[in-house]
């Protein structure tokens, strides 16, 4: 790929941000002072209180911020962002007494963890949601360990900061051993009303995106490559009317990325001495954006992802889908490293520091240069024409190994409407694919094809049944929808009570979806149809068909969504009855 | 709408230089021009593809047998219209197939992840498409009777699953749905022209605008151009539409047209339909019929080729045709006039671009003679400059 050209200069708005970034680390302000300047605002944020204990009163009220220079009302948990850290003991039975003091309804979902139905937080599926001025109180036996979080389900509130983490030790004793253990969450914050950001997508859809080709780039790649070669690359797309530079919907023009509620000048720091095992717990709270995590000068060891323990495998980097989590080992030596964490875009990043005292920084790297979506991207399983294909299935090739044979995608009917821009009929069902951005970097990046959950399954049942759904939208209107149907318009998919099933989700689109499945866990399959690893939300790559076994032991009503916030919001979201 | 048209564009204008109609007339063209300028290709890969393409049924996934009943062609092909093979890249033999074969006895085929867009009529899309590799080639018989855009494609195959299927007939429970956006209503106005038009110390405002109400596939829309002259409007066209999404980038519209201005007001029926053409040419083409049997067709299209993220350039053209000649209005039978522009627009935020550029004009017929008999020109160019905006 030629690089592209990426025009900061044109963008006023970035550089003013970046420029009063500097000044200001941003945070929640002293007392209720929305009259601060930028330069007098505090350094660094709150950190997140820890809360332990089988007993939490937590609070959810407006809080003023000020992030950016500009002061805005963010919605918090005991006024910090992120929300305090619960810990929380496995078996214990706990009681959470959440009030609401916002003037609209909130609630709290306890990402991951799977409580009985009505304890699950999602207002019209699991409970009517908390009123303004009332208290609820979630009370429920914890029956796993790990690391997981918690966000409102309610409106806006997980956008604009109702965010923190949970930590679940385990029963017996922790497998894992580390002498130092961070959280380090990630999220995007925004200025602007969310509400104001979904309206500009549905106008226009591309609103956020100032990287997408030009004519600049036509003449690059034409130098580079030739004239018929750039217009050969670009030929399909423009025909299709999809934009191979549509890695994010929303990109660094309006967020500022956090770790752990402080922006990259706030440099948030986590202290060592040499020679220590660290634990990191990354956990992804953004509304509407991957991270890329590295550590340069470090290798991470994956112990363990969405809470459940993995067979530790060394990496250089891993792409965190929004609401994954996942558990890292590292072992600095005696010297500073930036744990950076760059959006998938690359329009930013979010950062901080790993060091032996406060005060100390490494350097923090460039970003990457956004690459482009290739045809795999956008049409699965190719007979071997693209680039990638050394990740791709082979099997698609001449038939020399076609133990399998590629996999014909079932649409549905209703995907054959204006609500859907594309879809794919012969899916890639690799999982050893790193994503758009991540490929050949010279790294070791996770996969999916590299999580293996210790213990294996839990059910070790066959599939009775399969249910194939397919996630589309039509990037263009800005409509998001399973199988071609918007939430609004949807009706609920039944699980029948104590059933093994297996899903497949086939990807339509042009972007990765977290699909996140409420109350009962994901088992990921690989493309042979072995266990790979147990998930709570598992990220589906542009036409790529992935399968996953569920044990429908959890009788209720859940919610099942992309957890792209604007994404859900759009319609792409159903019900899960169990019955 | 008119803000999805501004994308990655492909140049090529700037070998040209010279007549301004020229080059507005070879940008343009030049983004319709690939589908015919790739067809030898298309060709070429088709063949090659049927060459190479291993003779393996895909493994019909154990899930799904229950679905396709015996005796039925499994996986019935949906046939494949012009626009979907208007979109075949050339390039790219595994763009060729939508369709899916039939589960054995056909090479397997890499497909595309395109969607043509369904038809609203299932009698135009069948499943004759079963062919392999030359299907790119056989689209084209298919489509050759269809005229103008948007073309429209396919009906989904006959063993589409039914959405609604895994209910099992459950319903949502007691508690209220959640609200989510799908269903919000969206509003928006645009103005697109905004400007200033001079030719020979004569002056001129012109205005474009549309405005929209309504949820994601159903929406009011008002469109309003017309022309402002020493305070008086020369020329108005006011519509008042029900939009309604038929595919992923095509509305059809509805609804009415009056004319103001000079000479003799009219009132009209519209109907038709306003979207994207492949390589994102922004269209919209509606027809107009009126109570005296009069019809008309109008046709606008825009192009927004980035060459910089914030530095635009657009060419347009607008054209009219008309039944009858309306002497009032200097409106003469068939092509009756014919705008094509280029403007240069700076981006200072998305909603906000001032724009500079330039028109050519002409009347056509007897709507020309009758500005000649006036003394005036028929054909002019004018610079323009103004400013384009939306919220």
């Amino acid at each position: 790929m030629k690089p592209i050209f990426r025009s900061y200069c044109l963008l006023p708005n970035i550089s003013r941000r970046r420029f009063l970034e500097r000044l200001l680390a941003g945070g929640i302000l002293l007392g209720f002072r929305p009259w601060l300047k930028a330069p007098q605002a505090k350094e660094r944020t709150q950190p997140a209180a820890v809360l332990t204990g089988p007993k939490f009163n937590l609070t959810i009220a407006s809080t003023p911020v000020n992030f950016t220079g500009a002061p805005r009302l963010a919605t918090t948990v005991n006024g910090s962002i992120p929300a305090p850290t619960l810990r929380w003991r496995e078996g214990d039975t706990v009681t959470v007494r959440v009030s609401n003091r916002l003037d609209e309804a909130s609630s709290i979902h306890w990402h991951g963890i799977l409580p009985p139905y009505q304890m699950d937080g999602v207002p019209g599926i699991s409970f009517k949601g908390i009123a303004p001025g009332e208290t609820f109180t979630y009370r429920f036996k914890v029956q796993q360990s790990g690391t997981y979080w918690y966000h409102s389900h309610s409106g806006m509130q997980e956008q604009t900061g109702l965010y923190g983490a949970i930590i679940v030790e385990p029963a017996e004793a922790e497998p894992i051993k580390a002498d130092r253990d961070y959280i380090i969450m990630l999220s995007d914050w925004t200025d602007e009303d969310p509400m104001s950001i979904f309206a500009k997508l549905k106008k226009q859809s591309d609103y956020y995106n100032f990287n997408q080709l030009t004519a600049l780039d036509f003449f690059q790649d034409a130098g580079a490559g030739g004239f018929a070669s750039a217009i050969r690359k670009r030929h399909m797309w423009n025909q299709m009317r999809m934009n191979m530079t549509d890695l994010a919907d929303i990109s660094a023009y309006t967020y500022t990325y956090l770790m752990n509620g402080t922006t990259p000048a706030g440099n948030w720091t986590g202290l060592f001495r040499p020679g220590e095992k660290v634990r990191l717990r990354f956990i992804n709270a953004g509304a509407q954006t991957f991270f890329d995590i590295r550590i340069p000068g470090l290798k991470m060891t994956v112990v363990q992802a969405d809470g459940q323990n993995v067979e530790p495998v060394a990496v250089d980097e891993f792409r965190i889908g929004l609401s994954e989590t996942y558990d890292v080992i590292v072992t600095p030596d005696d010297r500073a490293y930036t744990v950076f964490a760059q959006a998938m875009d690359r329009t930013g990043y979010a950062c901080g520091t790993l060091a032996t005292r406060h005060g100390l920084s490494a350097e923090i790297p460039r970003l990457d240069k956004p690459e482009r979506l290739t045809m795999e991207d956008m049409m699965g399983d190719m007979n071997g024409d693209g680039k990638h294909t050394h990740v791709m299935d082979h099997s698609a090739h001449g038939g020399t190994h076609s133990s399998r044979g590629a996999i014909r995608a079932h649409h549905a009917r209703t995907e054959f409407g204006a609500g859907v821009d594309m879809r794919v009929d012969m899916p890639r069902t690799n999982l050893d694919d790193p994503g758009v951005g991540l490929r050949n970097n010279g790294r070791r990046v996770l996969t999916y094809a590299d999580l293996h959950t210790i213990g294996g399954s839990l059910d070790l049942r066959e599939a009775g049944r399969e249910i194939e759904l397919h996630l589309t939208g039509n990037m263009k209107r800005y409509s998001w929808s399973f199988d071609g149907v918007e939430f609004g318009k949807s009706t609920p998919v039944h699980f029948r009570h104590g059933e093994r099933l297996r899903v497949i989700l086939v990807n339509d689109t042009m972007m990765t979806h977290p699909i996140h499945l409420h109350g009962m866990w994901s088992e990921l399959e690989s493309p042979d149809g072995r266990f790979q690893a147990r998930k709570h939300t598992i990220n589906i790559q542009p036409a790529q068909r992935v399968s996953f076994l569920v044990t429908a032991d959890a009788p209720g009503r859940w919610a099942w969504h992309c957890h792209l916030f604007y994404h859900m919001h759009a319609g792409m979201m159903r019900q899960v009855v169990v019955d | 709408m008119r803000q999805w048209h501004r994308r990655y564009r492909i140049t090529k204008q700037a070998t040209l230089t010279g007549n301004p109609l020229k080059l507005i007339a070879a940008v343009m063209a030049f983004s319709l021009s690939p589908a015919c300028s790739h067809d030898l290709k298309r060709l070429e890969r088709a063949q090659e593809q049927a060459l190479s393409s291993p003779a393996i049924a895909p493994a019909e996934h154990k899930g799904h047998r229950d679905r396709v009943r015996p005796g039925k062609k499994a996986h019935t092909a949906p046939a494949i219209s012009s626009e979907e093979r208007e979109t075949m890249p050339a390039m790219d033999h595994s763009k060729m197939n939508h369709n899916p074969l039939p589960s054995t006895a056909q090479p397997r085929q890499p497909d595309t992840a395109e969607n043509p867009e369904p038809d609203s009529s299932p009698g135009s899309a069948d499943s004759e498409e079963t062919g392999a590799g030359n299907h790119g080639n056989h689209h084209r018989h298919d489509d050759a009777g269809h005229g103008s855009l948007p073309r429209q494609e396919i009906s989904p195959p006959s063993d589409v699953r039914d959405p609604h299927a895994y209910s099992e007939g459950y319903d949502f429970g007691p508690l209220p749905r959640p609200h989510m956006g799908d269903d919000d209503n969206q509003g928006s106005l645009l103005v697109d022209r905004l400007e200033s038009q001079t030719k020979r110390n004569n002056t001129s405002v012109t205005y474009d605008w549309q405005a929209w109400y309504g949820p994601t596939y159903d929406r009011a829309l008002i469109r309003a151009e017309g022309e402002i002259e020493s305070g008086t409007f020369k020329n108005a066209r006011n519509e008042l539409l029900w939009a309604h999404a038929v595919t992923a980038y095509w509305d059809t519209h509805l609804g009415v047209r009056y004319d103001s201005g000079k000479g003799t007001d009219r009132g009209w029926l519209a109907f038709g339909v306003q979207g994207l053409a492949p390589y994102w040419l922004y269209v919209e083409a509606t027809a107009y019929v009126n109570e005296q049997g009069r019809t008309a067709f109008r046709l606008e299209t825009e192009y927004d080729l980035l060459l910089t993220q914030k530095l635009i350039l657009q060419p347009r053209i607008e054209l009219n045709i008309y039944s009858r000649r309306d002497d009032t209005r200097d409106v003469s039978s068939g092509l009756s006039d014919l705008e094509a522009g280029l403007r240069l627009r700076y981006e200072i935020v998305r909603e906000l671009a001032p724009y500079v550029g330039f028109e050519w004009s002409g009347r056509f017929g007897s709507g020309a003679d009758n500005i000649r008999v006036a003394g005036k020109d028929a054909e002019e160019t004018r610079f323009v400059a103004g400013v384009r905006f939306w919220f």
